[in-house]
């Protein structure tokens, strides 16, 4: 990882002491991704093979949006299940034949893990095999993990799509083309397809797809931009199947956008004079509409609650472009390799890695910072201790990438600040 | 293996962290993988809790279980007591734990903490949420009571005392249902000893006992609890839900009974409006109007007796969630010529709502957003529910200021009585505008209210009507959380089916004349008949034809 087009700071995060914790955990399982993956995919369905607990959980995280027949759905394992894998295999098939009869319109079905079904050893890559046969030319039937004792949150999107790898259809020619890999709001892509469109990228594809009938074409040509930072195994299984992964930070931010579309346009060899004159105008814009939220947030002391993996590009957005004092940045999890450019600009904090959730309460309370970032568990006792807070879940569920967002993204922190001083009660 | 949309329930662990949150000096460790502090926020999120529930999860891996996953347990242990110095220590397992078999709360036993330790098995794989809670309580309360038996206290030279039981956090208006009970016991000389399980602490709960009778306001929770104290401590209990003002007289009537006390001169003069506001001319037009109820099964009883008893509607629907009462929901519809529905499957309550093409639907969160796509009217009356109907102003569900509140609630969805003559008259004002709404963008109530309020200002209630609305892009956190993920388009989605005999031009014009807010059920009932008397093309005379046949 180069990270050439961030600002690295001179004492930056690359080698700081990171406070490795194991206790308490207070946050999502992997399940949660369902609630913006099978927005993103509109053809697709998921069926998690769970218990109560996991179909309690996924309509309390989507807040019980019932708006329609929801595309994704628990098969509750029951007592009779428990007794016999035999019995429980058939009475998946009935599940999903039933699920499928019903929804003809599906043509993606993921079959997802979770807690229970990987504890009675449930093997769902065998089932989807199966159930691939039973209803082949109709539906493709894939597998993937959300359970918590394998994944945290937003790692639930990384094994989803590392799933999908396999399917991907081979490129026809090994001309370059760009690969975007990580969901992103469609309003997003757009803004960045018309860019890629600027700098004269040629194929552009983005991955998950809008449709997962869709799939992109994958080879040697395939160059890979990660538009998140949370998918270690799937930039893994792309470069397995011949495509380069390209050295960027995250598009957060303007700066942030701007050196994650200097990756693409380096990569592609696009002329430095077409690059600026491309990013000229969002970026000037971006910049004029941030300006107006950093009288509230400059100065500000930060403290992060672990929860996405967003955390360390979202800290450097707003130590670099909002003049924020970062106090702790935790992240359930630190991986080095795909935040190196990240680390390098974020200037010196606290890092914190994992949680023990009682410890790290009593850090955040003694400290007293002005904003906290946490999820929603912990969102109104904070308030309730006299602490301005942001839950972190919206800033996964939001469009929060690209230029066009930046200000929208800085106004998240700069909300809850802005309350608070309307208040007079 | 079960195909589940959405649930009514949860599983059983979160009915115990029902009970835990809603006491003091109660500590509650659960073995449970990362991901299942999801439930926290059900508490802080919608009902706005200013605390954390007191709950220690030991978040197991997989890295974790080929390891000591037990060990893990008496280290929460450990460190929750000695952090939170709980008078009690409730230890159970969630699902997946319960797989593991670490024994968790044999393991909290042997550990000889100076507090009593009180280990809950609740079967993830066959029971729910409710089911936990009163299992939760029962344990609980027999951990703190004692199975001795103790002598009856005497009632010399005191006012009698009941116990209030049931009541929880993320219980229906429990909040408010307790204070007004209290009020009401207490209008008949009666004294409130120990509510529990909300806001009581395991001290209270020893001295239960010195009460003179149990009230079980919740059945769900406490039916279990409250036969046991009567079995092994002899204490009576008083098993109406005051919820109505005709319940109200019967509640009072019973404790009356039970305590051997005259409550004859409160029931001369019950303290609630709903009476006369059911007897003012305003209210003749609910007269007949078909009501569907689906909530728990307290809540759903006592809906349909006020529905039809003091409201004066037609119930054509009543079910519950909760198997566990399936059979006194089952007897109660009887009573109404029905037949119970008794399911937790939502699509099914949904399939039972659009057949019985009800006027208002009484149920649950599920419920709201059922009748919102068959446009249909809601009022909420039972959990699960959405952070709007935790509301900041006091809105009991019992006794004479529930009733008011029963009132309000169910009648103000509807088209106002005098309201609905007017958009009679004015309905080919060239004027008037029916699809105009005063939500403003994304928010009009597509079938009633919208044009109304232009002439009515004065007697709409834009209040009720804006909150209905509110619940359809809210979630229980924001609006803003979720926005991105409203698949809008879809919201449409469920179709009434329309193939069938065709409209002739003078049938259509003509059914524009029907007040918007009957006309698709009229062009229903209309095409029905047609169909069923193979008539090919639907003609002004068909239509009047329709209205002969289905008229009331």
């Amino acid at each position: 990882m180069t990270g050439t087009a961030l600002p690295v700071v001179e004492t930056g995060c690359t080698d700081a002491p990171v406070l490795k914790e194991r206790g308490q955990r207070e946050v999502f399982c992997g399940l949660t991704g369902i609630v913006w993956l099978h927005r993103k995919m509109q053809d697709a369905f998921f069926l998690v093979v769970g218990s109560r607990t996991c179909a309690h959980l996924l309509q309390s995280a989507a807040g019980v949006m019932i708006f329609a027949e929801p595309r994704f759905a628990t098969a509750i394992l029951g007592d009779r299940d428990l007794a016999g894998l035999a019995d429980c295999n058939d009475e998946l098939d009935r599940v999903v034949g039933e699920l499928l009869a019903r929804r003809p319109d599906i043509t993606t079905l993921f079959l997802v893990g979770s807690c229970p079904s990987e504890v009675i050893k449930l093997d769902l890559a065998k089932a989807a095999s199966r159930l691939s046969v039973a209803h082949q030319g109709r539906t493709r039937i894939l597998s993937y993990s959300g359970s918590g004792i394998e994944t945290t949150f937003t790692q639930g999107e990384d094994t989803c799509l590392k799933a999908l790898v396999p399917e991907l259809p081979a490129a026809a020619t090994d001309a370059p083309a760009l690969l975007v890999c990580g969901t992103l709001a469609d309003v997003v892509e757009d803004q960045f397809t018309r860019i890629f469109a600027e700098l004269g990228l040629g194929r552009v594809d983005f991955f998950p797809p809008r449709r997962a009938s869709a799939l992109p074409p994958i080879g040697p040509g395939t160059k890979v931009l990660l538009a998140q930072p949370f998918l270690n195994e799937t930039a893994r299984a792309l470069t397995a199947r011949g495509a380069t992964l390209l050295s960027a930070p995250y598009p957060l931010g303007v700066d942030g956008t701007t050196a994650w579309l200097r990756a693409a346009a380096e990569a592609f060899d696009v002329a430095p004079e077409r690059f600026a004159s491309a990013i000229a105008g969002p970026a000037q814009r971006a910049r004029t509409a941030l300006a107006r939220h950093r009288p509230t947030l400059d100065g500000r002391r930060l403290f992060f609650f672990p929860d996405s993996q967003l955390e360390i590009p979202l800290a450097r957005f707003l130590a670099t472009e909002c003049g924020v004092t970062l106090l702790e940045v935790g992240t359930p999890y630190l991986d080095r390799a795909l935040v190196a450019a990240e680390l390098a600009a974020l200037p010196l904090t606290q890092l914190s890695e994992g949680q023990d959730v009682e410890k790290q309460l009593d850090r955040c309370l003694a400290l007293r910072p002005d904003l906290t970032v946490c999820g929603l568990g912990l969102a109104n006792p904070l308030e309730a201790a006299g602490l301005r807070t942001k839950w972190s879940i919206e800033l996964v569920f939001s469009p929060i990438q690209g230029y066009d967002q930046a200000a929208d993204l800085a106004e998240l922190f700069a909300r809850p600040l802005n309350r608070i001083g309307r208040l007079k009660v | 293996m079960q195909l589940t949309l959405w649930t009514y329930e949860g599983p059983p662990h979160v009915g115990a962290m029902r009970v835990a949150t809603s006491m003091e000096g109660v500590h509650y460790v659960l073995h449970a993988p990362q991901g299942d502090t999801y439930a926290d926020l059900l508490f802080t999120m919608i009902e706005r809790r200013d605390a954390r529930p007191p709950v220690t999860y030991t978040t197991f891996q997989a890295r974790d279980l080929g390891g000591d996953t037990a060990n893990m347990v008496v280290t929460a242990v450990r460190e929750a007591y000695e952090r939170f110095r709980p008078q009690a220590l409730l230890v159970g397992e969630s699902c997946t734990a319960e797989l593991i078999q670490d024994q968790a709360g044999a393991l909290a036993v042997g550990m000889q903490l100076p507090v009593p330790v009180v280990p809950l098995e609740l079967p993830a794989y066959s029971k729910k949420e409710n089911w936990g809670a009163s299992e939760t309580l029962y344990h609980l309360v027999r951990a703190m009571v004692g199975s001795t038996a103790r002598p009856r206290p005497s009632r010399d030279g005191r006012r009698p005392r009941v116990n209030l039981l049931g009541p929880t956090s993320l219980g229906f208006r429990c909040r408010d249902d307790v204070r007004e009970v209290r009020e009401l016991l207490a209008s008949i000389g009666v004294d409130t000893h120990v509510v529990a399980p909300l806001n009581a602490t395991p001290a209270q709960l020893a001295t239960l006992t010195d009460a003179d009778a149990n009230v079980v306001l919740y059945p769900e929770i406490a039916q279990t609890t409250a036969g046991w104290l009567q079995r092994t401590h002899g204490m009576p209990m008083v098993r109406t839900v005051p919820i109505g003002v005709g319940a109200t007289r019967d509640f009072l009537t019973e404790v009356g009974t039970v305590l051997g006390i005259d409550v004859q001169s409160v029931l001369d003069r019950p303290a609630s409006r709903l009476p006369w506001y059911s007897r003012s001319v305003d209210s003749t037009y609910l007269t007949g109007k078909r009501v569907f109820i689906f909530a728990d099964a307290t809540h759903a009883i006592a809906a349909a007796r006020v529905a039809r008893d003091e409201l004066g509607f037609e119930v054509v629907g009543l079910g519950t969630y909760a198997r566990e009462m399936a059979r006194e929901v089952r007897d109660a519809a009887k009573s109404y010529g029905l037949e119970a529905l008794i399911s937790d499957d939502y699509l099914e309550v949904e399939r039972a709502i659009a057949a019985a093409a009800p006027e208002l639907v009484l149920g649950t969160q599920m419920e709201r957003h059922i009748a919102k796509r068959l446009h249909v009217p809601c009022a909420t009356i039972s959990g699960p529910f959405h952070v709007q109907d935790v509301p900041a102003r006091y809105s009991p569900q019992m006794g004479w200021e529930g009733a008011n509140v029963l009132f309000d609630a169910w009648v103000h969805p509807l088209m106002m009585g005098l309201e609905e003559h007017l958009i009679t008259m004015f309905s080919e004002d060239f004027e008037f505008d029916e699809t105009g709404s005063h939500l403003g963008k994304g928010g009009g109530r597509r079938e009633e209210g919208a044009g109304a309020v232009r002439i009515l200002t004065s007697v709409e209630a834009t209040g009720p009507s804006r909150s209905t609305e509110l619940s359809d892009t809210a979630t229980m956190a924001s609006v803003d959380v979720v926005a991105p993920l409203v698949d809008a388009a879809a919201a449409t989605s469920v179709a009434v089916a329309a193939a069938g005999p065709s409209w002739s031009a003078d049938g259509e014009r003509e059914l524009k004349k029907i007040p918007f807010f009957v006309r698709k059920k009229a062009r229903l009932n209309t095409e029905r008949f047609a169909a069923d008397r193979g008539i090919a093309t639907i003609t002004v005379d068909t239509l009047y034809e329709a209205k002969a046949h289905y008229g009331k």
